[in-house]
């Protein structure tokens, strides 16, 4: 692949109901670009016919633990990878089960696409409902639904235009922005990756053509300049008196520009500084966008140190000493409102204390309801207060500074997953 | 209808190594950002190969905030080992080695026969070096694409005092906020190049002019055909002695090959091949018909989770 066909990279999650034909569909979109190599095919052939199946199970090729094949079910997010020749593809594969909410918002904190998978047969469903929202609660800027399964209905095109107003006439009154419309058939290969024999009246282009021309919308370049320091380099290297001095704040760009000259400030001490150069590996880089691991030397001595943040000094994130988030909790272990628990924000880690529940939101219907508690899956608007301040933008400003986990302080476990919501009131 | 597909901006985007790359740097900064005592699992292969240039462009000019440490199993190719020690004295930082045949002497490890392969033992061998330095965090170099299970698992991924991987029990993974805390005795393994595939790598060694041990280009090799597979025989060790003598029975021919995959002589088996260069590798890869390891391993292929039951006992 020449650089100049490299389309980079996007990350998508597929997701549905289950029995909508998920898995078979991953299965094409690995098969139909030649990403399943021969002994892998062999070996699916042979676990389906020890099954008794006639045709090639092509869900086997995705569900890979010893507990999901005895069961027959998936119940983690796996990840998985296939090109197109045009560019580089990372599919998060979250299991459609109900009771895996917590797959869901996991895969979807990664991905610049969702593919929502409808049953043509069944159309709209609560599931595609509750999907459809917690995309849109993700963030994932894209959504692409596909109707599955239209060789059950003759392929007829009714069927899916049908299906296709129903789902638009929901999203218009659930503030979900636009998405794109596929009909196909997974099983049998139509408008997957070719566009197959039976779909003659649809002029629009198949699912891969629609991921191949996808930005990779992740890389938010016109936001103002965030750099959270991971780590800082002083080497003090004896032998090498030119670096004796060297001070270099290691990071990677979670959104905006930088480049040498510019003027930035160091949050929490507030203190300006310009930059004095841009770094990877020790090379010298004029510029740095979104996404790039970099290190960012400045012109006066400051102390910084991880966990602090360089930014943009005319446009600075909230310091915030209370956030109000929209919370999914992951953790089978409810959660302790007597407790106290840490955030993890970036490269910061805060005390934190729940002050309230604001509400849990029914995810079927998007209902505000009154909740006491918080157990796993449960979506709530909550809020916390800080024993240090940590510097966010909105999550549906910016993903990176906007997003959070919190960990259990005992088993250091990761239990709920946060989005920071914008709230005048929060300011410290 | 469809709403029109939006437009690509051209001059933002990180081509797909780029983007591979400056991930693996922040899951490496966060690893020494996070854990107090971590080290890079370094075996001379090519994804730990591409670790280094990772980690040289996460610390740079500063040293590498790790030590690298290489748990070997005896029965490594020559060229591999004599590569390790080479890499790791240009670029100046410390390398741990701890031997398998150590952990035998100790009786930690009990090999049912001599001759059996050691590969699944590296596990014991390495929790005892985890425990001998309180190591927090290992940085290996395993890919989600080699294999079923390691698909599911995490790229910050928690072990308990006992080394073992609970696939039901692993932490969440959100955005790119890693979770490497553990409590003494734990540790995780961290994965930077989890999203990387086989190509990934190549493409990087490629790019990056990288060096690697010569068994990765197309040479010569007397080898016997077992099931089909080309096996080594009589291959010299560092220590001089040869092993991986041929069955009985079994005769030995002259092939052109090279080693998709290099580990312990017993369970690698290279492929018939004339790419004697990595941008000939990298066409044969992107053409390939097989997998990595099925083309090349002969311990994986003994069960459909065989890898899974190997991660729940501490393996890598």
């Amino acid at each position: 692949m020449s650089t100049s066909e490299d389309k980079g990279l996007l990350r998508f999650l597929t997701c549905g109901s289950v029995d909508d034909g998920k898995s078979t569909l991953i299965g094409r979109l690995l098969h139909d670009s030649r990403a399943i190599l021969a002994d892998t095919l062999q070996a699916i052939e042979r676990t389906s016919a020890r099954r008794g199946m006639e045709a090639i199970d092509l869900s086997l090729l995705t569900d890979g633990l010893q507990a999901e094949r005895e069961q027959g079910i998936t119940i983690d997010v796996a990840y998985r990878y296939f090109s197109s020749g045009r560019r580089k593809f990372i599919i998060a594969d979250a299991p459609g089960h109900e009771q895996y909410t917590r797959n869901m918002v996991t895969a979807a904190s990664t991905a610049d696409l969702a593919i929502i998978l409808i049953d043509a047969r069944c159309g709209v469903l609560t599931q595609t409902r509750r999907h459809a929202q917690l995309a849109a609660l993700l963030g994932i800027p894209q959504l692409v639904v596909a109707v599955n399964k239209m060789d059950l209905v003759d392929f007829a095109q009714p069927v899916f235009e049908r299906i296709r107003d129903d789902f638009l006439a929901f999203a218009a009154g659930a503030g979900i922005g636009q998405a794109q419309f596929v009909p196909m058939s997974a099983l049998r290969g139509d408008m997957v990756v070719d566009r197959g024999e039976h779909l003659h009246w649809y002029d629009g282009p198949t699912l891969m053509e629609m991921l191949e021309s996808a930005p990779a919308a992740a890389a938010p370049h016109a936001h103002p300049f965030r750099f959270p320091v991971q780590w800082v380099c002083r080497p003090q290297d004896a032998a090498n008196p030119a670096l004796h001095d060297y001070r270099g704040f290691m990071g990677r760009v979670e959104a905006g520009r930088v480049a040498v000259g510019d003027a930035v400030s160091v949050l929490p001490s507030g203190l300006r500084t310009r930059v004095k150069a841009i770094e990877i590996g020790g090379e010298a880089l004029v510029q740095a966008g979104a996404e790039q691991s970099i290190a960012l030397l400045l012109d006066d001595d400051i102390d910084v140190s991880r966990g602090d943040m360089i930014v943009a000094p005319e446009q600075p994130p909230q310091v915030l000493r209370q956030i109000t988030a929209d919370l999914c909790w992951l953790s089978d272990l409810p959660m302790d409102r007597a407790r106290t628990y840490l955030i993890r924000h970036t490269t910061r880690e805060v005390r934190a204390k729940l002050v309230d529940i604001e509400h849990r939101l029914d995810v079927n219907t998007l209902e505000r309801m009154p909740a006491e508690r918080l157990v796993m899956n449960d979506i709530a608007r909550v809020r916390f207060k800080l024993a240090h301040p940590v510097f966010a933008d909105p999550y549906v400003l910016n993903r990176s500074t906007g997003a959070f986990v919190v960990i259990d302080d005992s088993t250091y476990n990761t239990v709920a997953a946060g989005m920071i919501v914008a709230d005048a009131d929060a300011a410290a | 209808m469809n709403a029109p597909l939006p437009t690509l901006r051209d001059d933002t985007r990180l081509s797909h190594l780029d983007w591979l790359e400056a991930e693996a740097i922040h899951i490496m900064r966060e690893v020494a950002g996070q854990c107090a005592r971590p080290a890079l699992l370094f075996s001379g292969g090519k994804d730990s190969v591409c670790l280094l240039r990772i980690a040289e462009k996460a610390f740079r000019p500063g040293r590498f905030p790790f030590p690298l440490l290489h748990i070997d199993t005896g029965h490594n190719y020559r060229e591999v080992i004599e590569f390790r020690d080479r890499r790791a004295a240009e670029l100046g930082e410390r390398l741990i080695v701890r031997a398998v045949e150590d952990s035998i002497h100790r009786g930690s490890v009990v090999l049912k026969h001599a001759d059996e392969s050691r590969n699944r033992h590296q596990s014991v061998t390495l929790l005892e070096a985890i425990e001998e330095f309180g190591f927090d965090g290992c940085i290996g170099g395993a890919r989600r694409d080699e294999e079923k299970a390691r698909a599911k698992e995490r790229i910050m991924s928690f072990r308990d005092e006992f080394g073992q991987w609970d696939p039901k029990n692993q932490r969440p993974e959100l955005w790119n906020l890693y979770n490497a805390r553990t409590h003494v005795g734990e540790h995780v393994r961290a994965f930077p190049i989890s999203n990387w595939t086989e190509l990934d790598v190549w493409q990087y060694i490629e790019r990056e002019r990288l060096a690697l041990p010569t068994i990765y280009f197309a040479h010569e090799r007397e080898v016997v055909l077992r099931n089909g597979l080309p096996v080594p025989v009589n291959v010299p060790l560092a220590s001089g002695e040869l092993t991986s003598p041929p069955r009985p029975g079994e005769q030995i021919v002259v092939r052109r090959v090279r080693f998709r995959t290099v580990g312990d002589i017993s369970c690698t088996a290279p492929v018939e091949s004339d790419a004697d260069t990595v941008a000939r590798i990298v066409i044969e890869t992107a053409s390939t018909a097989l997998t990595e390891r099925g083309a090349t391993r002969l311990d994986d292929q003994t069960g459909d989770a065989s890898m899974e039951q190997r991660k729940r006992e501490g393996y890598f």
